[in-house]
């Protein structure tokens, strides 16, 4: 099958589906790629490399209607739906939920589109969220614009030229975004605060050497919504939230927000009131600004400034303005999707709805419009963090009586073994009884790591058993002489393989 | 020489075996100790030939040169990952010889003449004690050994009514042991003589078939331990100091080795020596195992690289998988390499990691790994919170969560290396098979787990050139 990727046509994007790299693993499971000329220029991607990587440079028009799977970032738009016809697959962003004429008109095309946004979250799909690779990107670049028009150091620093204090930087939603913005303003120096909603991201957020900002409220109320995404709050939570805000807006230098709740607008978190509060030269990057935004003066592709200094970014291409960074890791998406559907690695999509991962991301097939798909069987967010197993190991409490039991056993053994044995024997037995226990008292203190060599040096002087060959060879008695010599060959062989195998051993140990 | 001076030397050589056990306290000390142990042996050797031996010096002498060549030949030609089989080769020995010693001891026609009565009784009971313990040494080891090459399955044979099978085999031996001493004094016994070794020999045997793969390290050591006694009790029989004394030192460090391996299992040594386990399936089928556990995550090589080097501290966990791939020399090279990135590498060795005590330790020794960074898992377990990596390389079940969590599992109250606590762990593993103890593992499945599937050798291969 024939894998087409054509340029990007929406206005400033740079992103590309596919990269030189990806192309090669594509080929590799058995599908010939093509790409429009000048398909990765934007994102620093040649025609040259894709040429290298065994990709045919071809038009738009050929692209669209020779190749059987269409590989795009956008949605298609502009007439390209046009351009689609029965038996193509589209995989792409494609925003159902949001764009219903879309998806019917690619439904009565006969065309199987599947929306890299709709990729369910389950643990064996995160190779494939796309969202999350996009929103990742999206976090870091905010933090890049945000350096830009700030114009003081992210890190503190005491110089000859006096202080420099390090910039707070608060980040609102500790989502995949949120945690990439932490990330990437914490290893440039600076204060990170984050909030979110769901209290079990407070561990992320402080593995992220963040301080999680805590709200004061009362109510047990739990922002996780289904498959791992924020919910609507109740009244009172915002009214608390908003007064946290506020209070932050006039410590901060920097605010990123990042909350959305799947299917609505963004959710308005940061008022005028609080944006005009803040220190001349503040920041604020609002992720959210393509859904409305989490600020009240958020324009969405702009940069706003405020009377009194306040810069208000609204971007909505963040991605797209690391656009070789964003293709890569897009495209690496898509190639797992594709892996996961080409199970004979013969250059064959199989759309099977059986495979949970594909039956979410599939929009439309055969004409029938399979959106939404059924709820997804896992939540991507942990369980409950169920209980603590109590420890199971029960230290079983040394029984007193035992110990005395067993030494009044042995001591009776003893005895009567005395009573019976001649003389001579309970010198031997003594002479045993005291070797165990010097044995016992030795051995204990033996590294474990010598354990091995332990073995083979007590191997080679149980040998001494060779004595009682030795005793036995000057017998008159041939058989008996005979049998001792075989038995002094096999001791000796132990004797000196023991000793030897000891020595290699330990000659290893060295600091 | 004098009987005087024979026995001062056996003195002597008491004390110098026991000064080579203690020296293995610490690597400083080990290899001296070595040296103690070797002297030992030579002045028992001499102050035996020169004092008590009257003839046949060309014999012995052949015998002993033969015998030590052999010995040393294969001391060298050894691979260390193959030492357990080399131990279980001279354990066997030991025991074979002290049959022969007990039978010949037994021919000797002087017997009768130098013992009476109850003293006669003693001797008898110490020869079929010696040759007893000397044949279940040597059929053990034998079969120890072939299971350790991989000449017998590794999976434990168990019989129906084994126990019986073993009880009826013991009361045996003790009723050819009674006929033994009666007839001894009457001047015959070869016949009750001959059927207990065959019984011994069956016993043995049977014994080692029973027990699996994951319990050899106590195997081993147990017949270490029995080595020592067929020792000591030759020594009762001849009434030799040396021989009981050496004897015993040797069967109580055999005897502690089981009993610390056995407690790195929390296990019991009879429900080990009783056999059984690691069967699979009919245990393992308990609680939770067969539900889904959720997906494993595989990594590859290269990603493995980039989390390497990407860390501060890394904790690498060997098992048998690394000692069966030989992957020892390739494991301290991505040692260096990441030390020379100021990465702190650590090793954490659970004690019955291997076929043997000390398996580890020893493979990592001969890849040349520096031993002050390779630790036991008591000193180390408590450390796992600060490491951002574990390598776990060909173990499984000494890194099995459910040993701690569930109470129903075949593995439960088991230490085990707790490395999922660490920030991440890469499983090295050929296949998701159960280990020995047949038991699924959930530190696979965890979230910040990430399987590389394939051979060690080779996959750690490529994670050093991609370093």
């Amino acid at each position: 099958m024939r894998i087409g990727v054509p340029r990007e046509i929406h206005g400033g994007e740079q992103r590309v589906a596919t990269t030189p790299d990806v192309a090669t693993q594509l080929i590799k499971l058995g599908y010939d790629v093509a790409v429009e000329s000048q398909v990765g220029a934007a994102a620093n991607y040649s025609d040259y490399a894709y040429k290298a990587a065994g990709c045919e440079i071809t038009t738009a028009d050929n692209i669209w209607s020779k190749s059987q799977i269409i590989l795009k970032v956008r949605a298609p738009e502009n007439g390209e739906t046009e351009k689609l016809s029965a038996g193509q697959t589209l995989i792409s962003f494609l925003w159902p939920a949001q764009n219903p004429e879309l998806v019917k008109e690619l439904t009565d095309r006969g065309v199987t589109a599947m929306a890299m946004d709709s990729v369910p979250r389950i643990s064996r799909a995160q190779k494939m969220d796309a969202l999350s690779s996009m929103a990742n990107i999206a976090g870091y670049r905010a933090i890049v614009e945000a350096a830009q028009h700030f114009g003081r150091f992210f890190t503190g620093q005491i110089t000859a030229a006096g202080k420099v204090p390090p910039a707070i930087v608060m980040v609102i939603g500790a989502g995949v975004a949120g945690l990439a913005a932490i990330g990437a303003a914490k290893s440039m120096g600076a204060i990170v605060r984050a909030f979110d909603t769901r209290p079990e991201v407070k561990e992320q957020v402080e593995s992220m050497d963040a301080d999680f900002l805590m709200l004061d409220f009362e109510d047990d109320e739990d922002g996780l919504g289904e498959g791992g995404y924020a919910k609507i709050m109740s009244k009172e939570f915002i009214d608390a939230e908003m007064a946290l805000f506020r209070e932050q807006a006039k410590e901060v230098d920097i605010i990123i927000t990042t909350a959305l709740i799947p299917g609505r607008p963004a959710p308005k978190l940061i008022m005028a009131d609080m944006v005009h509060s803040m220190k001349d030269g503040s920041v604020v990057v609002d992720l959210a600004a393509e859904q409305g935004g989490n600020c009240e003066l958020t324009e969405a592709d702009k940069v706003v400034k405020t009377e009194n200094g306040v810069s208000i970014i609204g971007y909505t291409d963040l991605p797209s303005r690391m656009a070789a960074q964003a293709s890569q890791l897009y495209a690496t998406n898509l190639r797992h999707l594709l892996t996961d559907m080409t199970p004979e690695k013969d250059g064959n999509i199989v759309n099977s709805f059986d495979d949970e991962v594909v039956r979410g991301a599939t929009v439309c097939k055969d004409g029938e419009i399979t959106y939404p798909p059924p709820a997804p069987k896992l939540s991507a967010a942990p369980k409950k963090a169920e209980p603590a197993p109590a420890p199971v190991v029960v230290k079983e409490k040394p029984s007193v009586m035992g110990p005395v039991i067993s030494m009044i056993v042995g001591g009776l053994a003893l005895l009567g073994l005395g009573a019976v044995a001649p003389e001579s024997f309970m010198a031997h037995f003594t002479v045993f009884v005291l070797a165990c226990f010097v044995g016992y008292m030795v051995i204990w203190n033996v590294s474990p790591a010598l354990h091995t060599p332990l073995m083979s040096v007590t191997n080679a002087i149980s040998s001494i058993i060779v004595i009682g060959a030795l005793l036995q060879i000057s017998a008159a008695n041939a058989t008996i002489m005979w049998i001792a010599a075989a038995t002094v060959l096999l001791t000796s062989i132990n004797i000196a393989g023991g000793f030897a195998v000891t020595h290699r051993m330990l000659e290893m140990f060295r600091r | 020489m004098s009987q005087g001076i024979v026995t001062v030397s056996y003195i002597i050589a008491t004390i110098l075996f026991i000064l080579a056990l203690g020296g293995l306290s610490n690597q400083e000390t080990a290899r001296r100790g070595n040296w103690y142990g070797i002297i030992g042996m030579t002045i028992a050797l001499l102050a035996t030939i020169l004092g008590v031996v009257e003839r046949h010096y060309e014999i012995l002498l052949v015998a002993l040169l033969i015998g030590g060549s052999i010995g040393v030949i294969l001391a060298r030609r050894v691979q260390m990952t193959q030492m357990p089989e080399l131990v279980a080769v001279l354990h066997s020995l030991v025991g074979a010889a002290a049959v022969a010693v007990g039978y010949a001891s037994f021919m000797d026609p002087g017997r009768l003449s130098h013992f009476t009565g109850a003293e006669l009784t003693i001797h008898d009971i110490e020869t079929y004690l010696g040759i007893l313990i000397g044949a279940v040494t040597f059929s053990g080891s034998v079969i120890a050994f072939g299971k350790l090459s991989g000449r017998i399955g590794g999976k434990p044979l168990t019989l129906p009514g084994r126990h019986f099978f073993n009880l009826g085999l013991l009361l045996g031996a003790i009723w050819f042991g009674r006929e033994f001493v009666l007839q001894s004094a009457a001047g015959s016994g070869m016949e009750p003589l001959i059927i207990m070794t065959v019984i011994a020999l069956l016993f043995g045997i049977h014994m080692v078939v029973a027990i699996g793969g994951a319990d050899m390290p106590v195997v081993v050591s147990m017949l270490n331990s029995y080595s020592g006694w067929a020792a000591s009790a030759t020594g009762f029989m001849l009434g030799n100091d040396l021989l009981i004394v050496t004897g015993a030192l040797v069967g109580s460090s055999g005897a502690i080795l089981s009993y610390i391996m056995c407690r790195a299992m929390n296990r019991k040594f009879i429900a080990v020596i009783a056999g059984g386990f690691g069967t699979g399936g009919g245990i393992s089928a308990s609680s939770g195992s067969d539900e889904d556990q959720g997906e494993v995550v595989p990594i590859d090589a290269h990603e493995t690289a980039a989390l390497l080097a990407g860390a501060k501290e890394v904790m690498i966990i060997p098992g048998y998988g690394m000692a069966v791939a030989q992957a020892q020399h390739t494991v301290y090279e991505i040692t260096k390499a990441l030390r020379a990135k100021k990465i702190n590498v650590r090793f954490g060795i659970h004690p019955v990691a291997g076929r043997m005590p000390g398996h580890m330790n020893v493979l990592l020794a001969e890849a040349k790994v520096p031993y002050d960074i390779v630790f036991e898992m008591d000193e180390i377990n408590a450390d796992f919170l600060e490491v951002d990596v574990s390598i776990v390389i060909g173990a499984n079940d000494i890194v099995n969560p459910s040993a701690l969590t569930d109470p129903d599992s075949p593995i439960a109250g088991m230490p085990v290396l707790e490395c999922w606590k660490g920030k991440a762990s890469i499983v090295l593993k050929r296949s998701m098979a159960t280990g020995y103890a047949g038991v699924q593992n959930p530190l696979f499945f965890k979230d910040n787990t990430r399987m590389l599937f394939g051979d060690a050798k080779e996959t750690l291969d490529e994670v050093l050139k991609a370093l």
